[in-house]
């Protein structure tokens, strides 16, 4: 019976070493560690044996069943692994062709502009509002402090609609309105679409601003200093040098201009700055007490600023476009890039 | 405006270099757009002296010159019969290259050595002259380069003066800039004149009828002068800032124009009938030949320069034809006034024109200094004319102007600004600015600005000077204390952003159109002659015919975008616009803006790819598209009528969007005629939505459905009815059967054809049955669905299909 023992061991080693599949494995199973397996068969046999000897082979019958035992969910384990294997080499496919894309989109490069200025001021306090674009004279020009005959008319070539009705030339006449209907504090951005008559590949007669207006008791040059660096830095990068300087506009005093350094020369001077080392992107100032009283603040009591800015000039800026009409013909070779 | 630096030299040291000055003077508020060396180009061109000049042995034609530098001697062949010994010259020695190319090399002319070239105009670029060599000033200092000997090296810097500070539009305005700035003091030409005599009296007078609109004007003469080209250096100097040399009269009205800002006017005195003066508002109708030989036709608003008997100049714009100095002029009136801006700018914006003149008078010339520029004139064109001034000046000045004092609080000074600027600081800002300054007391100060700064009237001017004489660099960065805006974002802003965010998953690419249209654009569309679209709103001065009308729609604007398109080979077209519309209102000076969302979609579905089939974009996409911006923007309600009605649309194939009863909008494919109005082959389809009345009255708020706890049951069945009958009758008559536990109804498939009978389609739905409070049995469901499936055919005597 020892002898017989270690035979079956040995046998099912053997063919366990020769089998390829899982079948194969399972039938070496069945036909040795199975109910009617040889094995088993052997075992049961055992009763038959005398005491010593049937301790000593029933020990050793019982070694080799565990052993096969292992050794079976080896062989299946390597099968099965190899046979995934194999299916997994089967199933390759050529990850360079092209995935399936969905058709997106986009939103115009002036509205991805205008968002990201909007969400910029939002973060600040500033909350939007929007006026009409046919507008009356008397808010596009008389209530910011520019009378009939005053020459800063003739910085801003207007559409006339009628004698006293106008294309609003600048999103100021905003605030205005906003002021007629609000006690301050008051803190808005108003975008939209302004008109001028000219046109050319800097400019265009329909274009897009964003005003920004800020009165408080309080409020100081410094302020507008702040908010607008701040303003710029997260739309241009904190790196961004920026300057401010000077200038006139009739509904703010004193006014400035802001400047960023030129990105495409670093300040040395290029066609993109005609040479300065410095790219005009805001018009701001403190708002003109004269404007107060067209909307009955009082200016020994607030202050305040205002800020204007042109989208398609910054867009521009931003993305490196150089002609402005390329926002309006709509190309959707251009609308794809943004 | 153009400035040359080396005039401004004339007034002020300039201790910086060119970049400094630059900044200097942009961070002061005039802004320098430009600065251009000029002049350039004279290497190796030096004045030198002729000494002598002797016959060329071997041709008659010819010279042999000897010219001198202080170092060098030079011997040069030369053929100008213009030059004598003495005469300074300009000399290309050898390595020069003259601007018409010819490079000065050392060579044999016909066996002599030719060690340079003396130049003519023409060859050095600088006037038309041919004739000669040309022969410059005898003091023009011997050996120095040509450029700096004629005052050409020179950078001219283009400065964009605001139109608040028309006292900085002359070369002494931006030096008092510079010396302001930079705590110095101007060097004002000195002006050795006396006007106390009365000679001019004599010959002639001023008369204002209209002080209003000339508060000033001064007069001066000159006698004797002989008309003729002005020298070099004057002729230089205007031109280098964009003025036409003219003759040494006119040349220096222009030039002390440029110097002081005060446009002056010389008058042929022999041309002036009655020899005088008169200033008066023009005739209704008058008309007037300008010096530039146009006849204007003037109103009684227009302020016009008479003599004795008629008009010689429209006041502060331009001269007549009829008293401009000739070649035998010999006694120049010259005219030195203070014209009313406003009036003048109106007078120039109503002639449609405007001169260097009227540019300043029409924003304020300093009235206090008429008489000093007539001076620094008049003795300027007795030196180049060789004329006489006349002892006096006339000085018609009824009112003469005080520029009223401001105070100006130190305090108020710094609350504006959020700084700390000292009391004596503030002083010796304003000092350097030539304003008077008195102080009252620590705080106060009173401030009288000269006459040449009309535009500092108020406390807030005032700060402004300081903090630009302070440096807007130095103010501190601070932020804004009080709360934020407390409103919150407007629900059409949130919209707006929700739409487009929609739309683009869906492929749509946003575009921008022009506001304003061709008034034919609408044509396409083919609306009725009583449709309010019809009435665009027009502007008065449009820049093309194009774009001389306010758009009532955004559909014309998406046509001619995808016509652009097509054109340029984009096919697959999604487009759409959220924008304003301009509908004029009765009896409203402003029109109404409404904002429509509209969109245009045609081509195929998708790209072509090598796992993938395209198809052609249809209604149903648009319509799939529509449906999902209701259901994100939570539009409960809204419904897809049929439309035979809307003109641009096919008749067919066109829906209205219903909201509470009322039109929000329409879609569909569009009409072949609309098509090939624009010029766009195939189909397209589009949509149109009243923006701001959905945002109004279509848009929900979200809330939270409990997720059902139970599972639910589907069932599908299918329909064989009528061709014509449409889907969403079926569904409806569904919902109606008030079947509380039909939870939702899918339309899955539509089908005409074999075993189908001609005249007849299936409809097949699916349809999800669902309790809230248990899990439906089958044969519950069963019994509701065959509710359901013998409804229908009850009501639309439909056969179940197997």
């Amino acid at each position: 019976m020892k002898e017989e023992l270690e035979k079956i061991r040995e046998e099912c080693q053997a063919s366990l070493g020769l089998a390829r599949t899982e079948p194969e494995i399972s039938d070496i199973r069945v036909n040795v560690l199975g109910r009617k397996g040889s094995l088993t068969q052997l075992l049961k046999r055992l009763g038959t044996l005398p005491e010593d000897e049937r301790r000593e082979i029933g020990r050793r019958a019982n070694e080799i069943k565990e052993d096969l035992e292992a050794r079976v969910e080896e062989c299946l384990r390597c099968i099965q692994e190899q046979e995934r294997t194999e299916a997994l080499e089967r199933e390759k496919i050529d990850v360079t062709l092209p995935g399936r894309r969905m058709i997106l989109g986009r939103k115009h490069p002036l509205t991805q502009t205008l968002d990201e200025i909007i969400h910029i001021f939002s973060r600040l306090g500033f909350e939007v509002v929007e006026g009409p674009e046919v507008e009356l004279d008397y808010y596009n020009f008389e209530a910011l402090n520019i009378p009939k005959g005053h020459p800063a008319r003739e910085m801003q070539a207007t559409f006339f609609i009628s004698d006293d009705v106008v294309l609003r030339t600048h999103t100021s006449p905003v605030q205005v309105r906003t002021m007629e209907k609000k006690r301050p504090p008051v803190r808005v951005i108003c975008p939209g679409a302004v008109y001028r008559c000219d046109s050319d590949p800097t400019h265009s007669p329909m274009f897009h601003q964003v005003e920004g207006l800020l009165v408080d008791r309080g409020i100081t040059f410094s302020d507008l200093k702040g908010i607008l660096t701040v303003f710029v830095h997260q739309m241009f990068g904190k790196e961004t040098k920026l300057r401010f300087r000077p200038s006139f506009f009739p509904f703010t005093e004193p006014s400035a201009e802001i400047d960023i350094e030129c990105f495409i020369c670093g300040g040395k001077g290029c066609g993109v700055c005609s040479g300065t080392g410095w790219l005009e992107i805001l018009g701001s100032g403190m708002v003109d007490p004269a404007v107060y009283r067209f909307v009955d603040y009082d200016p020994e009591e607030v202050t305040g600023f205002a800020f204007g800015m042109g989208i398609e000039r910054i867009a521009m800026l931003k993305y490196g476009i150089n002609d402005i009409r390329l926002f309006f013909t709509n190309d959707l070779r251009f609308l794809k890039q943004f | 405006m153009k400035v040359s630096l080396n005039w401004l030299k004339d007034y002020i040291d300039i201790r910086m270099d060119l970049k400094e000055l630059v900044n200097l003077l942009t961070m002061g508020g005039l802004e320098v757009e430009a600065a251009t060396p000029m002049g350039q180009g004279f290497e190796k061109i030096v004045v030198a002296e002729i000494q002598s000049i002797r016959r060329h042995p071997n041709a008659d034609r010819l010279s042999l010159v000897e010219a001198r530098t202080p170092d060098e001697k030079f011997s040069v062949v030369c053929g100008a019969t213009n030059i004598r010994e003495g005469q300074r010259v300009p000399l290309a020695v050898v390595g020069a290259k003259l601007p018409n190319g010819v490079e000065i090399k050392k060579s044999k002319i016909r066996g002599e050595v030719s060690e340079g070239m003396l130049c003519s105009e023409i060859e050095l670029g600088l006037g038309k002259d041919a004739s000669g060599i040309m022969i410059l000033d005898s003091d023009a200092s011997l050996g120095v380069n040509l450029g700096e000997a004629l005052d050409l090296a020179d950078t001219i810097l283009d400065i964009s003066v605001t139109p608040n500070r028309p006292d900085c539009l002359c070369v002494i305005g931006v030096a008092r800039e510079i010396a302001a700035l930079t705590d110095q003091r101007l060097k004002y030409p000195s002006l050795s004149l006396s006007d106390a005599s009365s000679e001019i009296h004599q010959r002639t007078s001023v008369t204002l009828q209209d002080p209003d609109l000339c508060p000033r004007y001064v007069a001066r003469m000159i006698e004797g002068v002989t008309i003729g080209p002005s020298p070099h250096w004057m002729r230089n100097r205007l031109e280098k800032v964009g003025i036409r040399s003219i003759n040494n009269v006119v040349d220096v009205t222009n030039y002390v124009m440029m110097e002081y800002g005060q446009p002056l006017h010389a008058f042929d005195f022999e041309l002036l009938e009655e020899g005088r003066i008169v200033v008066r508002r023009a005739h209704t109708s008058e008309e007037f030949v300008t010096l530039d030989g146009v006849k204007r036709t003037l109103d009684e608003e227009m302020l016009m320069i008479c003599d004795g008997v008629k008009p010689v100049a429209i006041a502060g714009v331009m001269g007549g034809l009829n008293s401009e100095i000739r070649a035998q002029t010999q006694t120049v009136l010259l005219e030195s006034a203070y014209f009313h801006p406003m009036n003048n700018r109106r007078t120039s914006k109503k002639l449609g024109f405007e001169t260097e003149a009227s540019y300043r008078f029409g924003r304020g010339i300093d009235y206090g200094g008429c008489l000093n520029a007539a001076n620094r004139a008049a003795s300027m064109i007795q030196k180049l004319s060789g004329g006489r001034v006349m002892e006096g000046a006339v000085d018609a000045y009824p009112k003469p102007i005080r520029p009223n004092p401001i105070r100006l609080s130190v305090s108020g000074v710094n609350r504006i600004l959020g700084t700390e600027i000292s009391t004596k600081q503030i002083k010796t800002y304003l000092t350097n600015l030539e304003l008077d300054v008195r102080q009252e007391d620590e705080e106060k100060l009173i401030v009288t600005p000269p006459s040449f700064r009309g535009d500092l009237e108020r406390e807030i001017d005032l700060i402004e000077e300081v903090v630009r004489m302070d440096g807007y660099e130095k103010i501190p960065l601070t932020l804004p204390q009080g709360p934020p805006s407390s409103e919150e974002m407007s629900r059409e802003l949130i919209f707006e952003q929700k739409a487009k965010d929609l739309l683009i998953r869906h492929g749509f690419f946003e575009v921008v159109t022009y506001s304003f249209t061709a008034p034919m654009s609408l044509n396409g569309l083919c609306l009725s002659p009583d449709d309010p679209r019809r009435q665009c709103l027009p502007i008065l001065n449009p820049l093309t015919a194009d774009s001389s009308v306010m758009r009532t729609s955004l559909i014309p604007g998406l046509m001619e975008t995808a016509h652009y398109n097509l054109s340029h080979k984009n096919v697959n077209l999604r487009i759409f616009e959220l924008k304003k519309t301009y509908l004029p209102a009765q009896g409203e000076r402003l029109p109404k803006e409404v904002k429509y969302l509209s969109g245009l979609a045609m081509g195929m579905d998708g790209e072509i790819h090598w796992a993938s089939s395209v198809r052609g974009i249809d209604f149903y996409d648009v319509k799939g598209c529509i449906e999902d911006l209701f259901e994100f923007l939570q539009v409960k309600g809204a419904l897809f009528d049929k439309a035979g009605d809307i003109p641009y649309l096919h008749p067919g194939k066109s829906s209205k969007i219903l909201l509470g009863g009322e039109v929000l909008g329409v879609l569909g494919e569009v009409h072949p005629e609309t098509l090939s109005h624009y010029e766009i082959p195939g189909k397209a389809y589009l949509f149109e939505i009243d923006f701001d009345r959905m945002v109004k009255n279509g848009v929900g708020e979200k809330k939270f459905r409990p997720l059902p706890k139970f599972p639910a049951v589907h069932r599908d069945l299918s329909l064989v009815v009528e061709d014509h009958l449409e889907a969403e009758k079926v569904e409806e008559a569904i919902r109606l059967f008030d079947q509380p536990f039909i939870d939702e109804i899918k339309l899955f498939d539509v089908y005409r054809g074999a075993p189908v009978p001609h005249g007849k389609k299936s409809i097949s739905y699916r349809i999800r049955y669902q309790a809230g409070d248990r899990t439906l049995t089958d044969d519950e469901v069963n019994q509701y669905h065959e509710k359901v499936i013998s409804r229908l055919r009850g009501v639309f005597k439909a056969e179940l299909r197997g």
